[in-house]
């Protein structure tokens, strides 16, 4: 299956912004990041589809990761 | 005393007299400073039906007990007044460097009174202080007037003013300092020019005395640490500045676009973060002892300037369904310029341009040259600079803010305002505890009275469910209370990202010498917000103002990752006004303010 992984501020840096993956099914958002080599302690904010997602919750094909280091501001 | 310098600068405009007064010790305790003392003051001292324009109002300018210590980011300073736009009293903070000034110059407070025949300038250098004509600087922008009046003062003087918006009673005018920082929101820059005066230029020479110098060093070594170490604090904000927010806010679908008529921006991109680091960034500026340095300079064309803001970035972004990052920057530029609120500014004209789309602002309505439609960025920036001078028939009722531009075409449901003040930068549909928080806010629509998007976006300092309803009450209430103490301290608010009750009532105690727990710090909070309410409810802000607009209770999202929801903010409501110790109809009872000494 194909997700769509979109990188934000300094997870950026080295990688493009927009990443497609081809995943193997039950694949999570933890598989995603390692297979970007992006560690977890680096990552604050974690979407699926724009929502609050989990690093072990199954993706389905088509889905959208988002993935953010810590940011903030107001 | 300590932390304090003990003395009020009283000014009356009326007849150019001032004189000093101590500060009352104990009053300033419960009320800590800057936002809460300065309410108080103004809950003794001007009668809450006062119209704000009338020379009965007063402009208090507080600093708060850490404002230019050694404590990280306390350099902030709050003008407190009653507002004309929103007819709340309203408390707009600023930081740069002209807060600590005041303070080395030997006060805590200045309070404004009265109103000046022609307009005037104050100049204070320690206990010297002389009221002069401005004849020369009337009508000068932020920056005309500031380079004008430091060539009359004292070496390395901090410049306060106002724009032409100001003078001109534009209800979104902000009080500048340091030329682009401001003391943005509620139009207290048009209650200062009401008064006639332009500026205050300061210079001091000496610093608060701190009560226990060595438990501060450690004190405030652990803060610092605790904000270098934190993402936001320590990478996010330094890295990126508040505009890193674009990417979160729209990926989560709750990024106001065309003027809130949906909450996904298609060309977010290009008005990011990052978008504006790689390509527009000078440098990074930071404001008195801050170790975080949020501050950017940013040049576009022949326009370099301080900012923009997120919020300023979204209001004259995807607010007004532009994705131009020049035309955002040269905006930002004149509402710094004009002195007016980037926020309120750009919400305005986002109304107008839907106005336009309605039907309600005609073609032959609008300037010649210029458009109201979508994403036309070039004319954005032209109404901005209109909108500062009221130059033409809509910029003149723009200045007046969105609700009263909207009301005088026919349509005031178009303002996306609470208490008529511009919503900011996050869609409540999707954030339910930010909504209840927007409802409630003291100063009407505002996301620093209670920043809800920590918790339900970011996760700081836990991830909430930004869809639920229960337990928000409860901390809209810890997050307001916990706000109003830090704006009444000096300190930033930028620092609650990462410093926790206990670190705020650490760097009290450590400057002032008091002991205040962690149930005090949010009890003083609770206190102020209390005030305040009480305040707005004899002005006669009623609690069935405690709304939001009809478009974010009754129209669902229409798409994007928050789509199908509205803002449940009848389900919150009864709750909130329930654990302030309110009557089920928003009135503090009795035994409330009894308890908190008001
Ligand atoms: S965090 Fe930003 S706004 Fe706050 S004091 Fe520091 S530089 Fe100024």
């Amino acid at each position: 299956m194909v997700v769509t992984v979109r990188l934000f501020a300094t997870l950026r840096e080295g990688r493009d912004k927009v990443i497609q993956l081809e995943l193997d099914s039950g694949s999570t958002p933890g598989d995603v990041i390692d297979q970007l080599g992006i560690s977890q302690k680096d990552v604050a904010i974690l979407l699926v589809n724009g929502r609050d997602g989990q690093m072990d919750q199954v993706l389905s094909s088509q889905d959208t990761v988002s993935l953010f280091p810590p940011v903030g501001g107001g | 005393m300590h932390g304090y310098r003990g003395k009020i600068l009283r000014i009356n405009l009326s007849d150019h007299t001032f004189r000093t007064e101590p500060l009352d010790k104990e009053k300033a305790l419960r009320y800590i400073g800057g936002r809460g003392l300065g309410s108080k003051i103004m809950s003794e001292e001007v009668d809450p039906k006062v119209g704000a324009f009338d020379p009965e109002n007063k402009v208090i300018i507080a600093t708060g007990p850490l404002t230019g210590t050694p404590t990280p980011a306390g350099g902030r300073y709050m003008v407190v007044t009653k507002s004309p736009l929103t007819g709340t009293i309203a408390s707009s903070n600023s930081g740069g460097f002209w807060g600590s000034e005041l303070k080395f110059a030997g006060y805590d407070l200045l309070i404004l009174e009265g109103k000046s025949p022609k307009p005037v300038n104050i100049f204070i250098h320690d206990d010297e202080v002389t009221i002069r004509d401005a004849g020369h600087v009337w009508g000068k922008t932020t920056t005309e007037t500031t380079e004008a009046l430091v060539k009359e003062a004292p070496d390395k003087a901090k410049v306060l003013c106002i724009g032409p918006a100001g003078e001109k009673l534009s209800k979104i005018a902000a009080v500048m300092n340091d030329i682009n920082r401001a003391a943005g929101r509620s139009g207290v820059g048009a209650v200062v020019g009401s008064k006639n005066l332009k500026a205050i230029v300061v210079k001091g020479s000496s610093k608060p005395e701190i009560a226990q110098a060595e438990k501060l060093k450690e004190v405030v070594k652990q803060s610092r640490l605790k904000l270098k170490e934190n993402g936001v604090t320590g990478q996010g904000l330094p890295t990126y500045g508040t505009a890193v927010l674009v990417n979160i806010i729209n990926e989560s679908g709750v990024f106001p676009t065309n003027n809130f008529q949906t909450t996904y921006f298609d060309k977010a991109e290009n008005i990011s973060g990052e978008h504006l680091a790689e390509n527009f960034l000078i440098k990074r500026e930071s404001c008195f002892a801050c170790p975080i340095a949020c501050g950017r300079y940013t040049k576009a064309d022949d326009i370099e300037g301080g900012g923009p803001e997120y919020e300023t970035i979204w209001a004259f972004g995807a607010a007004c369904g532009v994705d131009d990052m020049k035309s955002v920057i040269k905006a930002n530029y004149w509402c710094n310029e004009m002195g007016m609120d980037t926020i309120s500014a750009g919400v305005t004209i986002a109304a107008a341009m839907e106005l336009y789309q309605r039907g309600k602002i005609k073609d032959e309505e609008i300037d010649e040259g210029l458009s109201l439609k979508w994403g036309d960025a070039a004319s954005m920036v032209e109404w901005t600079r209109k909108m500062g001078l009221r130059d033409g028939m809509v910029a003149d009722r723009m200045a007046e803010g969105s609700y009263r531009l909207a009301e005088s075409f026919g349509m005031p449901e178009v303002a996306m305002a609470v208490k008529k003040q511009e919503l900011p930068a996050y869609d409540p549909r999707g954030i339910r505890g930010q909504g209840l928080q927007y409802a409630t806010s003291n100063r009407g629509g505002c996301h620093v009275r209670g920043y809800m998007i920590s918790p339900e976006i970011l996760g700081l300092p836990e991830k909430l469910d930004r869809f639920a309803i229960d337990g928000k009450a409860e901390w809209v209430k810890i997050f307001q209370d916990l706000t109003a103490y830090i704006d009444s301290t000096g300190l930033c608010l930028f620092t609650s990202f990462a410093i926790d009750v206990k670190g705020y009532a650490d760097l009290l105690n450590a400057v002032v010498g008091t002991s205040f727990t962690d149930a005090e710090v949010l009890e003083s909070g609770d206190r102020i917000w209390n005030l305040e309410r009480d305040y707005n409810l004899k002005a006669g802000i009623d609690p069935s103002q405690d709304t939001l607009p009809k478009r974010l209770l009754k129209d669902p999202i229409p798409d994007g990752p928050s789509k199908g929801n509205v803002t449940r903010l009848e389900e919150m409501l009864p709750k909130y006004y329930e654990i302030r110790g309110w009557t089920e109809k928003g009135i503090p009872r009795a035994e409330t303010l009894e308890k908190l000494g008001i």
